[in-house]
């Protein structure tokens, strides 16, 4: 333990009110913290550098999942437990419940707070790939107002997205629209629990009467941020899939994706192994329409 | 800088407790040193191995993870708490007859990552067993004495309440 808790003040005001007016006061000052499963790692280890944090644990504006018959709405404050534990989600969103299963054990999911997973930011962020096939909306507050933004626009560059300093994440809101979609999500990491993805690749999508008419993918690890794969579903859509397509799909993502050397992997084996995922789920949607 | 202490209260295995300290720090160095609860082990301190699991508001938590702030007001269970009434808790039993502790440095985070997920899955089979304790990492067992341990809890449990549906005939 290096960091100093002497360093760092804390206030837990409590209500979202109370948290919105802090920021607005002083915009940029405070470092929100939820669960704290990533800023408390960066405190044992020395490197908190934020001297005032605002807590929103425990906010129970935040922490709430709605459903109705069109959308489910996941409070910033939802820990993947409860996103876990979600018939709504488990029925209609079912790769969301597959991504918390993968953050990190059951004592972080218990902690994890699904705002804390997007604002963080992280390349790897297990649970980004899902949201970004589902076509999830962020709903940004402050003390202005709210607003609503694609997800697929909400990270701008590495640990970088489109917040302004006096807001907070609100909600992700999730179009219930997939019923139809084939839907895919897989992980390549170290072992099953505990290890942070060396690459991941998400993918909804519909074929109609032999041709794609639908196709959404999304990667973590393969960008400075989890992003979507726009030009490898050009190269998918309106096509039919035989092997002419799959070669041309796996060539798009070649040049499209654009990951680096770090601890955990290599640029190519991230590109190769994200590319067999892409064509994993293509065979999977080939053979299923026969 | 005595000025940044809060006065956090909460209950600790029953037990209403305040503490003055700054409210970043990690609710495992007020139970260890604050406290004098050492029975919660510190291992890695980043929420990776497990040893510093406590139950709090019945759920599952690192504790090295925890600002004590954020402790304000909840239920801890730690493992000073499974055999509170004197007798073993079942698992505990269960860790000592199956060989479930070796070294015993993640025992304690082993038994509260077992007693949270005996008190949500009673009867957990090994997949759910595996998952349950996937973030409890143990350099001597081999986890296989953990896992039977579990079973063996589980089980007692079981006659348990089959006795007591028994007796209540």
């Amino acid at each position: 333990m290096r960091g100093n808790p002497d360093a760092h003040a804390m206030v837990a005001p409590g209500t979202l009110r109370a948290v919105l007016e802090l920021l607005a006061d002083a915009p940029g000052e405070w470092t929100p913290i939820a669960g704290g499963t990533e800023l408390m790692v960066a405190h044992a280890a020395g490197r908190l550098a934020s001297a005032k944090l605002v807590s929103l644990w425990g906010i129970p504006e935040l922490r709430f999942i709605h459903s109705d018959a069109d959308k489910i709405s996941i409070g910033a404050g939802a820990t993947f437990r409860d996103l876990r534990a979600h018939a709504g989600i488990a029925e209609h969103l079912p790769l969301m419940g597959k991504a918390g299963s993968w953050i990190g054990s059951i004592a972080n999911q218990s902690r994890a707070t699904v705002g804390g997973n997007l604002v963080n930011g992280s390349p790897a962020a297990d649970s980004s790939p899902a949201f970004l096939v589902y076509d999830a909306e962020i709903e940004l507050v402050s003390v202005r107002g709210s607003r609503r933004i694609p997800y697929s626009d909400f990270h701008t560059g590495y640990k970088r997205n489109a917040m302004a300093p006096d807001e907070l994440l609100f909600a992700v809101h999730m179009p219930l629209r997939f019923a139809r979609h084939r839907q895919y999500l897989r992980k390549v990491g170290t072992r099953r629990a505990m290890a942070i993805s060396k690459v991941a690749l998400a993918a909804t999508a519909i074929v109609d009467v032999g041709n794609v008419s639908e196709i959404r993918l999304a990667a973590a690890s393969l960008a400075a941020f989890p992003a979507r794969l726009y030009k490898t579903e050009a190269a998918l859509l309106g096509r039919p899939i035989d092997a002419r397509t799959i070669e041309a799909a796996r060539e798009a993502m070649l040049a499209e994706a654009k990951p680096i050397d770090d601890i955990r992997s290599t640029a190519e084996y991230r590109r190769r192994v994200g590319v067999n995922l892409l064509e994993e789920f293509l065979l999977e949607l080939r053979s299923e329409v026969g | 800088m005595s000025d940044c202490h809060s006065t956090i209260r909460f209950c600790v295995n029953g037990e209403d407790r305040a503490v003055q300290v700054p409210p970043m720090r990690r609710l495992l160095d007020v139970l260890r040193e604050d406290l004098h609860l050492t029975g919660t082990k510190e291992g890695c301190g980043e929420g990776e191995c497990g040893s510093c699991s406590v139950r709090m508001n019945g759920e599952l938590v690192n504790s090295c993870l925890v600002p004590v702030l954020q402790a304000e007001g909840a239920e801890i269970q730690t493992v000073e708490g499974l055999a509170a009434s004197g007798a073993l808790h079942p698992l505990q039993q269960a860790f000592l007859e199956c060989g479930g502790a070796q070294c015993g440095i993640c025992t304690p985070g082993m038994l509260m990552a077992a007693t949270q997920l005996l008190t949500i899955n009673p009867h957990p089979n090994m997949a759910e067993i595996r998952e349950g304790l996937a973030g409890n990492l143990c350099r001597c067992t081999g986890f296989k004495r953990i896992f039977d341990s579990v079973i063996a809890a589980a089980a007692v449990s079981q006659d348990h309440s089959t006795e007591q549906a028994a007796h209540a005939r």
